[in-house]
């Protein structure tokens, strides 16, 4: 900002020494800082067109869709909030709501404490080494979620690999994807086995931007390990757990492919998550607005979630 | 490198009784690490099981697998499997390819332009345009997914590619930020230099400045080839005709159709997931490098 204030006062005193140099300069100055506009605004005008036509205007056409009626092929009529007034009623919707509360309850404190320990465990140990573990302990995440589940409906049917490996120490597997209880704990499994790179890699980076420093003075001060950890690595960390908390609500909240490929919301509709209804329910159910009401709720909460969390980091995120 | 593995490196310490106990503290350490690698080697096996036994399985007979479901014995080499699942693959294989070369080369491109206007060029309306593309990161896939598919209905495009790589793109939200920071981090005399020689805009940024930021670019081909490559909800919402279906949704909708042995639906699989694998495994440091840059700042 001080650039271009400073060419102008300097512009202003030419002004009084020679008066025609300036004419000239000036609207010259003008037209450049015009064309640059210009320029700037030709190299983001297809993400300014992208986001209007596929983002912004989509989200208001959800935001009306959701005071509508509307299957999607007749007129829709306006129904004001009764999408909305109709969501508590509706027993499978509350049975989604429960189910995804439930998965990120199970799912997001073993990501996180998984992905600290292996992120810890890499951060530990020479160059290659630590970067083959990471390869192997990330690779999960880039494989396709299709062929992931196909994989484990496999390893979780009655006879399959889970139950073989369980029999080897004398446990008697449950029916994973054909038992209530037991077919969330599997799509739990799965999620995390798939989605923890992302978070360690996370981690890892913020582990990795340690001053080394402050573990030598740990160690002269006589510093236990576990002491270490807990006063030193930690508190360092924050705003990366902070990121990786973030995130993985926002992502889990959206589950839906393992549940899609695996279990197919069943048995009856003990794995049916949120995501998985509002998708039933505006492409099969066709209740586009109801599901448009339902998917804006989820929006809104994820926003207020968001919030809260970035009020509460000022409690326990530790900036350097 | 740990502190005391440094500290061991250490030839001679200066005196010996000292000397004699960190060597002590050493030994018991490198024991202590010994343990680590077997407990992380074994956590690998755990990461690498399911992939290793969908490739296994792919390479044995249906009544292998039935007899012994862990596959202990190991692959029988039965590429029969292989022409099955092949044939079945091959149109959505090409449709998966297809689409992955639009998005990688079109994201690439746009998120390049963009990129750089945020990182250097002077516009009103720059700080506003950039928290709005922050913002959209925050929002469901699902809010915007039921209103785009009546957009397309519009457009005549459902049932056509349109979908599955025009709005992705036209919206390189996660490349527009990674590549901001890479031009950010660039000097500013290289422009300028280029300036002095009568470099236009256009010039400047294709020949001098992109050429600086290729590991990002890497990153970015690379992330956006992954997420082409896997994409679920967009195939499975936008398209009806079985011919124009990409890889991973069609395996996931014809499964009990075109493969009804565990063994083909195994080979399919791994069809599947070899060209993002193989991508990955060459690539992967980039990958890692772009997380990184996209994440917090320390």
């Amino acid at each position: 900002m001080s650039g271009p204030r400073s060419s102008v006062s300097s512009a202003d005193m030419s002004v009084l020494t020679e008066p025609t140099a300036s004419a000239v300069a000036r609207p010259e100055r003008r037209r450049q800082r015009r064309r640059a506009a210009l320029q700037g605004w030709a190299f983001v005008a297809p993400l300014v067109i992208g986001i209007a036509v596929f983002q912004a205007y989509p989200l208001l056409v959800s935001l009306w869709a959701s005071f509508h009626s509307w299957d999607g092929f007749t007129t829709p009529t306006w129904i004001g909030l009764d999408n909305f007034t109709a969501m508590p009623a509706d027993e499978l919707l509350v049975n989604s709501v429960k189910i995804t509360l439930l998965f990120t309850l199970g799912s997001i404190p073993l990501t996180v404490v998984l992905a600290l320990l292996l992120a810890v465990l890499c951060n530990r140990g020479g160059r290659i080494s630590s970067s083959f573990f990471r390869t192997a302990y990330f690779t999960p995440y880039v494989t396709s979620i299709v062929a992931i589940s196909l994989v484990f409906t496999q390893f979780f049917a009655p006879e399959g690999v889970i139950n073989q490996v369980l029999g080897l120490v004398g446990i008697d597997g449950p029916e994973w994807l054909a038992d209530s209880t037991f077919a969330l704990v599997a799509v739990i499994v799965v999620a995390v086995w798939q989605g923890v790179g992302y978070p360690m890699v996370i981690l890892l980076s913020g582990l990795q931007a340690i001053p080394k420093e402050l573990y030598e003075a740990a160690d002269v001060d006589g510093a236990s390990p576990p002491a270490r950890f807990l006063r030193i690595t930690l508190p360092l960390l924050t705003p990366q757990l902070f990121f990786v908390l973030i995130t993985q609500f926002i992502l889990s909240f959206q589950i839906f492919g393992v549940v899609f490929v695996m279990t197919s919301g069943g048995p009856g509709n003990a794995t049916s998550v949120f995501i998985y209804y509002v998708f039933q329910n505006a492409f099969s159910f066709g209740q586009l607005g109801y599901a448009s009401a339902m998917a804006w709720a989820m929006f809104l909460f994820i926003v207020a979630l968001t919030v809260i969390q970035l009020r509460l980091q000022k409690k326990w995120v530790f900036y350097a | 490198m740990t502190v005391l593995e440094k500290q061991t490196a250490l030839p001679a310490a200066p005196g010996a009784e000292q000397g004699r106990g960190y060597r002590r503290r050493a030994r018991r350490l490198s024991g202590w690490s010994f343990v680590r690698v077997l407990f992380m080697l074994a956590l690998v096996v755990v990461f690498a099981t399911p992939l290793l036994w969908m490739i296994n399985s792919s390479l044995r007979t249906e009544a292998a697998i039935a007899a012994d479901p862990l596959g202990l014995a190991g692959p029988r080499l039965e590429l029969d499997n292989y022409a099955v699942a092949g044939e079945a693959v091959a149109p959505f294989f090409l449709n998966s390819v297809k689409l992955a070369v639009l998005n990688v080369v079109g994201v690439l491109l746009i998120g390049a332009l963009a990129g750089y206007a945020f990182a250097r060029m002077q516009f009103p309306g720059k700080g506003v345009l950039f928290a709005v593309v922050l913002a959209t990161a925050i929002v469901p896939g699902i809010v915007y997914l039921i209103p785009q598919y009546a957009l397309f209905q519009q457009l005549g495009w459902i049932d056509t590619h349109l979908p599955l790589w025009v709005p992705r793109v036209l919206t390189p939200v996660f490349a527009t930020f990674l590549l901001r920071q890479a031009f950010l981090g660039l000097p500013r005399e290289l422009e300028d230099a280029a300036r002095i020689d009568g470099a236009g805009t256009l010039q400047i940024f294709f020949r001098v400045m992109i050429p600086q930021v290729k590991p990002a670019l890497a990153a970015v081909g690379i992330f956006t080839f992954i997420e082409s490559w896997n994409d679920l909800f967009g195939p499975l919402i936008f398209l009806n005709s079985t011919s124009l279906q990409t890889l991973p949704v069609a395996l996931a909708l014809f499964r009990g159709e075109f493969f009804t042995t565990v063994s083909t639906l195994m080979a399919a699989s791994t069809l599947t997931v070899a060209p993002v694998l193989v991508v990955y495994l060459f690539a992967q440091r980039y990958i890692v490098e772009g997380i990184t840059s996209s994440g917090v700042k320390g």
